[in-house]
């Protein structure tokens, strides 16, 4: 193999790092939020991505069968609504269920995974149990040719992008903003909280939506690079679970540490062994790890 | 393999004009004996009435396998509809019980002994994985019932009281390999598949096959977990192999996965050769026509075969379940189930379990919408393997189709 094929393979290799690394961040966001800052176990995150996805299909039918003139514009526009949809039905799931749990952890886990198998259902029965994925816009097809031999995935970039995108508001949003500044607040000492005026109930409802609704985002992007079934979100939810606890339960950094250790164990990993080989090497690691440093990579301070 | 093939297809035509004239004759004649006496079809005690036979369906409706299974219980369906329509078998209209082994094999076999011991159904029509089947297996063995099982599988199996109507291995691999040999002139082929019996089953008798009978050479074989989306690293690992021929059988959501990712990775049917063993219609909703577009799938049936028997059932089926109903390879022999059932039946005069599955070997359907299928010794099917190209629209082209039937061989001599 001559130098120039060696650089070219490299550089690909990092790349394929750098977008599985944003693949997992995304789906371990929304999950970060809920369970770091609330401790509500969520097993219905995957379906929320679900929802996600499944807004991306339907929009892009009825872009394409009324309006095909807008197939190349619709997708970030459809982004958006993936999350606006994801936040109205994580909005309700916490007024019908979550909130009459919390204090319950183990209860809550029993109900989400209800939820989850219930929207599964819903899923199969309403849209169909065959896997779908919406018509993508051609300038996310493809590959960019930087050179001869050396290709970089288009849709691996535009997740790139809206993960960093997307971390970067959640981080701005719960440091510099009131709702951040109550939410930080409440997990730090909620009677308290409640005592400044602070109203926690609000507070918690509001976390779990953008959860939510950043799972929808999540589950929106995936659809550049998977296909959307009524069970997709199953495939996800272990790997979203990994990542928040591997990075302690209450610290977003964690999330993007680890989101970064397991991308990069994994790529590389995959790359010398084979797949299933590089999957147990994983995990066997962050068994590893964990068995050490049962927190997580980062605990953070906070009065139990 | 190919010295066991069956007589030239003219010699197979004349003799299926021949024997098309005598079957007629004895359809009407059975039409007329509605009045075959029940307790001369039925000495084992099954649900039959002078009216009336219940068969079972037992498939996933429900949980991670109803994607692929829903196509088999609708072509099940239209198959028993359409013979209710004729007037039933030996007299009697079909009913049909259906039961949803949910996607869980514990249930299944549940299920299987709810429909062969309360239900005494006459025949199964279910199962679309090889769990499943294993799990059911015992229970239609112990309580001698009868199984048509519909999906391509690994082969290394046959039992008394099941009909194959899909593949075994052998079938859907060997002609394939060797049409990538002949036409392609592919010599390193790189294997993936997902992690479990029937892939790595399949790879394995690939695997001999480039090796020991075409002088090719294996240059990769790789397997990823059930539901793995990433396969970027793989990709790279096919770059730097560099083979004729990509050799893949990746299903589920993992399909979808890896061909969006080949195509943003620059690998696409122009410029790369790529067979795989598991795109039929139902996957290509998933994948996308773009995205499969240039690569070549290997199966015995594709809805875009040109005759007269496919296109009425393309019909049929189009007007039963909407005009967007794709017809992938498992469910069109799901539809030859009923169909092979009821001239076991007729050519037995009985719904005995023992005598059908006597009367089965050598019972042919010229009517396969596949174009025509005969039941092995073994309980497999003869059938044609095809290779067709995958369209940007999503539709297959078929691009060549074995001359003789595969004959099938679920226990390959040299390839264990």
């Amino acid at each position: 193999m001559s130098f120039d094929e060696i650089y070219n393979i490299t550089l690909m290799q990092g790349f394929a790092g750098l977008s599985l690394f944003a693949v997992l961040l995304l789906m371990g966001l929304g999950l970060a939020i809920i369970f770091g800052q609330m401790g509500v176990i969520n097993m219905a995150h995957g379906e929320f991505m679900t929802i996600g996805a499944y807004t991306i299909f339907l929009l892009s039918t009825l872009t394409e069968s009324y309006a095909p003139g807008l197939m190349q514009a619709y997708f970030p526009f459809a982004i958006v609504c993936a999350f606006i949809v994801a936040f109205i039905f994580g909005w309700l799931a916490e007024w019908a269920l979550i909130r009459h749990l919390y204090k319950r952890p183990l209860d809550t886990l029993l109900a989400t995974w209800g939820l989850s198998l219930a929207m599964q259902q819903a899923f199969r029965t309403l849209i169909g149990p065959k896997e779908v994925s919406p018509t993508l816009p051609d300038w996310l097809m493809g590959s960019w040719e930087v050179t001869e031999g050396l290709d970089i995935p288009i849709n691996g970039m535009f997740v790139l992008a809206l993960t960093l995108l997307v971390t970067g508001g959640v981080l701005l949003a719960l440091y510099k903003s009131r709702w951040g500044l109550r939410v930080r607040a409440t997990v730090a000492n909620r009677a308290m909280a409640n005592a400044t005026g602070i109203n926690t109930t609000r507070t918690d409802r509001v976390t779990f939506a953008i959860g939510c609704g950043i799972a929808g985002v999540a589950g929106a992007a995936f659809t550049t690079i998977g296909s959307t079934g009524p069970t997709s979100g199953s495939l996800y939810i272990v790997d979203a679970f990994l990542v928040v606890t591997f990075g302690g339960a209450a610290s977003l950094w964690g999330t993007v540490v680890s989101a970064f250790g397991i991308a990069q164990t994994q790529s590389i990993s995959e790359f010398f062994l084979s797949g299933s080989m590089a999957k147990v090497l994983t995990l066997l690691l962050i068994v590893t790890i964990l068995m050490l440093r049962p927190q997580g990579l980062f605990a953070s301070k906070v009065r139990r | 393999m190919s010295d066991q093939h069956l007589p030239s297809s003219q010699r197979r035509k004349f003799m299926l004009g021949a024997a098309a004239l005598p079957l007629a004759l004895a359809m009407s004649r059975i039409g007329h004996a509605a009045a075959l006496p029940t307790a001369q079809v039925n000495t084992t005690g099954l649900a039959v009435t002078d009216t009336e036979v219940v068969v079972g369906q037992l498939h996933s409706a429900t949980g991670t396998m109803a994607i692929s299974e829903t196509g088999s219980i609708q072509a099940e369906q239209l198959a028993i509809d359409q013979i209710n329509a004729m007037g039933g078998i030996l007299g009697r209209k079909i009913r049909v019980i259906k039961e949803d082994g949910a996607s869980d094999w514990p249930t299944f076999a549940e299920k299987s002994r709810k429909l062969l011991v309360n239900d005494k159904v006459a025949t199964v029509f279910g199962c679309w994985t090889s769990a499943s089947r294993k799990a059911v297996l015992p229970i239609f063995e112990k309580e001698n019932g009868l199984l048509y099982y519909p999906t391509f599988y690994e082969g290394l199996e046959q039992s008394k009281n099941v009909i194959y109507t899909g593949q075994e291995a052998t079938q859907q691999i060997l002609y394939g390999l060797d049409w990538a040999k002949q036409e392609k002139s592919a010599k390193t082929f790189f294997l993936i598949g997902s992690d479990y019996i029937w892939p790595r089953t399949s790879m394995k008798i690939a695997r001999k096959h480039v090796e020991a009978f075409q002088g090719g050479k294996i240059v990769g074989e790789e397997y990823y977990p059930l539901g793995h989306t990433n396969f970027n690293s793989l990709i790279n690992k096919i770059k730097i192999a560099k083979p004729d021929c990509i050799f893949a059988a990746v299903v589920g959501g993992s399909n979808v996965a890896f061909y969006k990712q080949l195509k943003a990775a620059g690998i696409t049917g122009a410029k790369q050769f790529l067979l795989t063993l598991s795109v039929t219609e139902d996957e290509m909703l998933g994948v996308g026509g773009e995205n499969f577009a240039g690569f070549y799938s290997s199966m015995k049936y594709f809805q875009s075969l040109d005759n007269a028997n496919n296109k009425a059932f393309v019909e049929a089926f189009k007007k039963a379940y909407g005009p967007k109903a794709v017809i992938g390879d498992v469910t069109q022999a799901a539809y030859l189930g009923p169909w092979l059932w009821k001239a076991a039946v007729e050519k037995a005069g009985s719904f005995d379990v023992d005598k059908v599955v006597a009367a089965s070997p050598g019972i042919e359907l010229p009517t396969a919408p596949e174009g025509y299928v005969k039941i092995h010794e073994n309980h497999h099917l003869y059938s044609k393997a095809r290779i067709a190209e995958g369209q940007p629209d999503g539709s297959f082209k078929v691009v060549a189709e074995s001359p003789e039937l595969m004959v099938p061989d679920p226990f390959p001599k040299g390839y264990q």
